[in-house]
């Protein structure tokens, strides 16, 4: 068919344009300085942040990354329910059929940070992490 | 995949599908093409509703409430595209309105999308045309479009709505600016958001005012009295008031043959605009070229004004 020559693929992300990152705090966590900080960040680095702040379900946050066709998601964690919730997240994504990756930001233990790579979260960032960094962490983990 | 069948996945109820056609509409190019040519011919059957007004006045919890009461009467799913500005320095977005709208989020046959403006100015997305034809085209009716925050003459959303809102807060202005405004202009329905704070009941009063100084109806034409609502967006006060307004204006849209009006004008507006689009994108092609570089280069050393220099650069386009 000849419209099939001139479509180009609908899953390419061409260059140039803007990613969309959802940014959520899952379950009983109300700090969102971190998260508003890094909302901050992404967006002064061209990123459209989707922006669903605190009290989030794993439900939820699936939802807005179908319906906003997201490029990833970023959690933001401070109350030590990481290795319980981060998972959760991840397997929510495969359930759903989403191929994106969730990137796990906030106060996460040295040791604790293999064990959320080994389950599938794509980058974990830390305090002090700066703009490049989180920039950089996220568009690592899209490209991958 | 290709898009006929993506189009296909999102008719049949997928999201992830018409998530992935709304992103093919805002990013344009071939397969935006695409997307258009498939759900223009299927759409128009919608109502699509416009919610606009000044920053913080209460849009998205209005916006989140009334998709509530919408999804209620409608079998068909609501639409929303809710509009948050890009920053003009970076590009990027905190596109913020799904925590306003916990009331639908999570409702199964509600579908939000958040877009960034990505520059144009008016208050609404280049893309937000192509959105409202697709949702429509899946079957999402009514649509509802929540415009950014905007002020006095950023009211684009009127040439693309059927019904317009317009929300105003206790405080906003008084009786001169509300003359003065071109939003005020558009709008079919208003809203006194916030109605519970002191002021509200002068703010509804320099409203009637103006709506009474410009009550000058034409006896030939049908005329549409803009109606005051008064709402507590956060407790949902007065907000099926605000709905059963809308399902009027509808009814007097159709039973008058205005909806037919404000829809080929929409068409119209469109088609120029996209007129402007490619000849504005060749015109600045040409202007790269060799030729294009030359009539620069005279303008620049004086010898050709600006104007006379872009008609010979169009000279073959604007010989008839």
């Amino acid at each position: 068919m000849s419209t099939e020559s001139t479509t180009t693929d609908v899953a390419a992300q061409p260059d140039g344009e803007p990613l969309r990152v959802i940014l959520a705090k899952l379950g009983l966590d109300g700090h969102d300085r971190g998260l508003k900080v890094v909302a901050r960040m992404l967006r002064d680095a061209g990123v459209e942040v989707i922006y669903l702040g605190i009290r989030q379900t794993t439900a939820t946050i699936i939802n807005a990354a179908e319906q906003e066709d997201a490029d990833a998601i970023g959690l933001s964690m401070h109350n030590a329910g990481h290795l319980t919730l981060a998972p959760r997240m991840v397997e929510a994504v495969k359930e759903a059929g989403l191929d994106i990756p969730v990137i796990v930001g906030g106060i996460i233990p040295d040791d604790d940070v293999i064990e959320l790579q080994n389950k599938g979260i794509a980058a974990v960032l830390g305090p002090g992490a700066s703009t490049d960094d989180v920039v950089a962490a996220v568009r690592t983990s899209i490209s991958n | 995949m290709p898009v006929p069948d993506v189009f296909e996945l999102a008719r049949n109820g997928e999201r992830r599908a018409l998530g992935r056609l709304l992103t093919l509409v805002e990013r344009g190019g071939v397969n935006g093409d695409k997307v258009a040519e498939i759900s223009h011919p299927i759409a128009g059957s919608s109502h699509v509703v416009g919610l606009t007004g000044a920053p913080g006045a209460g849009k998205s919890t209005i916006t989140g409430r009334l998709a509530a009461a919408a999804g209620l009467a409608s079998e068909s799913g609501v639409g929303v595209v809710a509009i948050d500005p890009s920053s003009p320095i970076t590009g990027g977005a905190i596109l913020g309105d799904r925590i306003r709208m916990d009331e639908v989020i999570d409702r199964e046959g509600t579908f939000v999308r958040s877009m960034a403006t990505r520059g144009s100015s008016g208050g609404l997305a280049l893309a937000v045309p192509g959105a409202i034809r697709v949702l429509d085209a899946v079957g999402y009716d009514p649509v509802i479009i929540e415009t950014v925050g905007v002020g006095q003459v950023e009211v684009d959303i009127a040439g693309t709505a059927d019904t317009t809102i317009v929300v105003v807060t206790p405080g906003w202005g008084d009786a001169v600016q509300a003359n003065k405004a071109g939003l005020l202009e558009v709008a079919d329905i208003f809203v006194v958001n916030k109605a519970e704070r002191p002021g509200a009941s002068d703010a509804r009063r320099d409203l009637e005012l103006m709506l009474d100084l410009g009550a000058h109806p034409d006896p030939n034409k049908p005329t549409w009295r803009a109606p005051i609502l008064m709402t507590t967006a956060t407790d949902g006060s007065g907000i099926d008031e605000l709905w059963d307004q809308v399902v009027a204006h509808r009814s007097w849209l159709t039973e008058t043959g205005e909806l037919l009006g404000r829809r080929q004008n929409r068409d119209r507006f469109e088609m120029l605009g996209r007129v402007d689009e490619l000849l504005g994108g060749l015109g600045r092609k040409r202007a790269e070229s060799e030729q294009g570089l030359a009539l620069l280069a005279d303008v620049q050393s004086r010898k050709l004004s600006p104007t006379a220099a872009a008609a010979e650069l169009l000279a073959d386009l604007l010989e008839s």
